[in-house]
């Protein structure tokens, strides 16, 4: 009975006396829910770094693909909810900005080196800030286009587009490869059309009444859905895959691309290190604009933006967001984390960030500066994105089993009338 | 002394003396069950009750509006929808399962060679989980259906009976355990009597076997129908409320959308602002569900008989 009461009376001290050594409230700790999960294995060395430089832990949790909102919105309400988390777009500056701290002024909006990519609610509060941007558009294996007899800057337009598509998928059998990736309709996949390709429609609609397009309008024309439908056609109809099986999904797109198997890929600059990995070398790649048939698109670029929005959770406490907001200026500016950082990302907007080796953006920057057009990510206004692009993909099935006119109104439906319906629905 | 301390006898077990701090300290070894029970159950279930007449973002962060999620749930077309075909489809599948159920059942417990491994062999699908099964039968239906064309996620019709044959596939051997359960305890005199009177298959069965297993049927009905509205991973892995039909207004009806994928779009599709007509919804959900579970449990428990 002594032993146990002075086992006790041991434990009991111990206890006291972990109480009494400054506990980590003193110095703050950071909890980043991350919302790339191609990032995540690059973004917890990172972490690992800086607690071993100063002692502060950086936990790092990642949302699996395609469920970041409710992880956020559970994670948001537990005692210790994320220090940094992700706000795209303005849909989610609408859901979330009560909860993101005022950047107006700290060391880490200083040190952006361009103000492109600051969210602000209405009231003028800064919201969220860019930590990387990105381009997609359609990625070239230039040596199969030499190969299929064509020259590396043939293709300018949607007609020399169109021609090379249609020639290669004719003689598809005899070259060994086809003109495009097999891009399935699931969850996995449909992204590309819903998600990227539609930006076409949504930015050339902006550039005719750029007034509307200052916040998301609440409803679209569609004037550029044919467009949108010419280049969508040439891309499912020319590959290897029978446009009435993409619903299903289920195909490996990087992989036809990897192997040879087809020419064009539609995605994005963070393919890359896949790409890279793959064997593929950076001069047998390229990137081209999505071009859809508009008057001038010659002298389109590609497709750039982010949805990569730093914010520091409003209501954690001050040390946690001091130590919060240290480690995000201390990941753009120290030469090794950034240049892991920008690894991973392609390209951080920092003025003392390590610099981007990605050839995509190395490419769309080239078409900035021959002084083509760049296009902005329009689609961050898709009001309800989740039930906006599920309606489409669901309305595209339908078309790629049997592709009617009659069949593309329901498409039409989906992204035009969907989008009156869902900003109604959002704004309720 | 020493030694008659060591001897127990059930006099010392049932005594007052020992009986009473048992008794008295009940409540303190009930204790984890209730707490786990509470925060596990009541508690959330009270939250829930209480966010469905709140509008809110996080569960932490409310603004009471009283009735209003209520009425935009009733009001939401897609929600009518879903009920009616979840009702049809909790019918269909309660009859069928329970049916197969039944058959495999009976079949299994006449004595055939290998019962044991079919058995076994019928209980498996329900050890692999809902997505999973979802997954691996949307590759099944749609390498069939791709031959002809089309896909589960192409037709409505094909979307139902494919959930149905999901579902016929994961329940009928769990079902099935109980059914055999309920007929092994059928009195072999009985049966003897029966056949001694001359009784046929038909009648043993329908007068003697049926009667007697009645608590099992009460039990698997029951579950199979609760199952059926409840339904969620299988109807999100399978067809994912697919296909939709697009109205010219821009609004769309997910046709294979059962309540509780209904639910669970409402809260996280539509933004911010529609959680509370999600958990307005998610509470009239409960109440159906435990009202159509009760009046099938007081209907088939008036059928049982008494051995």
């Amino acid at each position: 009975m002594k032993k146990l009461f002075a086992l006790l009376l041991a434990v009991l001290m111990v206890i006291s006396l972990v109480a009494c050594t400054p506990g980590e409230e003193e110095k703050g700790s950071v909890y980043w829910l991350n919302f790339k999960p191609e990032s995540d294995e690059a973004l917890k060395e990172i972490a690992a770094m800086y607690t071993e430089e100063t002692g502060i832990e950086v936990q790092i949790v990642t949302a699996a693909s395609g469920t970041y909102n409710e992880t956020l919105t559970a994670e948001m309400d537990k005692s210790t909810p994320p220090t940094i988390f992700v706000v795209g777009n303005t849909a989610a500056v609408d859901q979330w900005g009560e909860y993101c701290l005022d950047l107006t002024g700290t060391d880490i909006a200083n040190e952006l080196n361009t103000d492109a990519y600051m969210l602000k609610d209405a009231d003028g509060k800064l919201c969220s800030i860019g930590y990387c941007y990105e381009c997609y558009g359609i990625i070239v294996n230039t040596a199969l286009l030499e190969a299929a007899g064509y020259a590396r800057d043939y293709i300018t337009n949607f007609e020399t587009l169109k021609t090379v598509a249609e020639d290669v998928h004719a003689r598809a059998a005899e070259l060994g490869f086809d003109a495009f990736t097999s891009s399935g309709m699931d969850g996995s996949s449909s992204w590309r059309f819903t998600g990227h390709l539609i930006n076409l429609e949504y930015y050339y609609e902006s550039v005719d009444d750029p007034a509307a397009w200052t916040e998301c309008p609440a409803e679209i024309k569609g004037t550029y859905m044919d467009n949108y439908k010419a280049l969508y056609d040439l891309m499912v109809v020319n590959s290897a895959t029978n446009r009435a099986d993409l619903a299903n999904g289920g195909f490996d797109a990087a992989a036809e691309f990897k192997e040879g198997k087809a020419m064009f890929y539609v995605n994005g600059n963070w393919e890359w290190s896949g790409l890279s990995e793959a064997g593929m070398k950076a001069e047998d790649l390229t990137m081209i604009p999505y071009y859809c048939g508009v008057e001038g698109e010659e002298k389109a670029g590609l497709n750039c933006g982010t949805e990569n929005y730093w914010a520091v959770n409003a209501n954690a406490s001050e040390a946690d967001q001091k130590a919060t907001l240290d480690f995000m200026k201390w990941m753009v500016t120290d030469p090794e984390a950034s240049a892991l950082a920008v690894g991973t990302f392609g390209v951080m907007p920092y003025k003392n960030a390590a610099e981007s080796t990605n050839p995509f953006l190395a490419q769309a920057n080239a078409y900035a500066s021959a002084g083509n057009y760049t296009m902005p990510w329009v689609t961050n206004f898709q009001p309800n994105v989740d039930a906006y692009r599920a309606a489409a993909v669901a309305a595209m099935n339908t078309y790629n089993a049997d592709p009617t006119d009659a069949n593309w109104d329901l498409v039409e439906a989906a992204f035009v009338a969907g989008w009156a319906t869902q900003y109604a629905a959002a704004q309720q | 002394m020493k030694k008659k301390k060591k001897t127990y006898s059930t006099a010392a077990v049932t005594s007052r003396l020992l009986r009473r701090p048992i008794r008295r300290a009940g409540w303190f070894f009930l204790m984890p069950m209730v707490a786990a029970f509470c925060i596990g159950f009541v508690w959330p279930f009270l939250h829930g009750m209480f966010l469905s007449f709140c509008q809110f973002k996080t569960t932490s962060n409310w603004k009471w509006v009283g009735f209003e999620n209520y009425a935009k749930a009733f009001a939401d077309q897609s929600f009518r929808y879903s009920f009616g075909y979840t009702a049809l489809f909790a019918i269909t599948s309660v009859i069928l399962i329970n049916l197969l159920a039944f058959t495999v059942a009976y079949a299994l417990t006449q004595g055939i060679k290998g019962t044991n491994l079919f058995r076994t062999v019928f209980f498996m699908p329900n050890l692999i989980g809902g997505i999973v099964l979802g997954y691996i039968w949307s590759m099944i239906f749609d390498g069939i259906l791709g031959a002809y064309g089309t896909s589960i996620l192409m037709d409505t019709r094909w979307g139902f009976w494919g959930l149905i044959i999901l579902m016929c596939w994961q329940q009928v051997g769990y079902m099935m355990i109980i059914y055999v359960a309920g007929l092994q305890a059928v009195p072999e005199d009985m049966m003897e009597a029966a056949k001694i009177d001359g009784a046929n298959g038909w009648q043993t069965l329908t007068r003697i076997t049926i009667p007697n297993v009645m608590p099992s049927i009460t039990i698997c009905t029951f579950l199979s129908l609760t199952n059926g509205f409840k339904l969620f991973d299988q109807n999100l892995a399978l067809t994912g409320g697919l296909p939709y039909i697009i109205n010219p207004d821009g609004t769309s009806v997910h046709t294979t959308e059962m309540l509780a994928l209904n639910i669970y779009n409402t809260f996280y599709g539509q933004g911010a602002n529609s959680r509370g007509t999600a958990q307005a919804k998610a509470v009239l959900f409960f109440i159906l569900v435990a009202l159509i579970g009760l009046i099938q449990l007081k209907s088939t428990r008036d059928k049982e008989v008494q051995q």
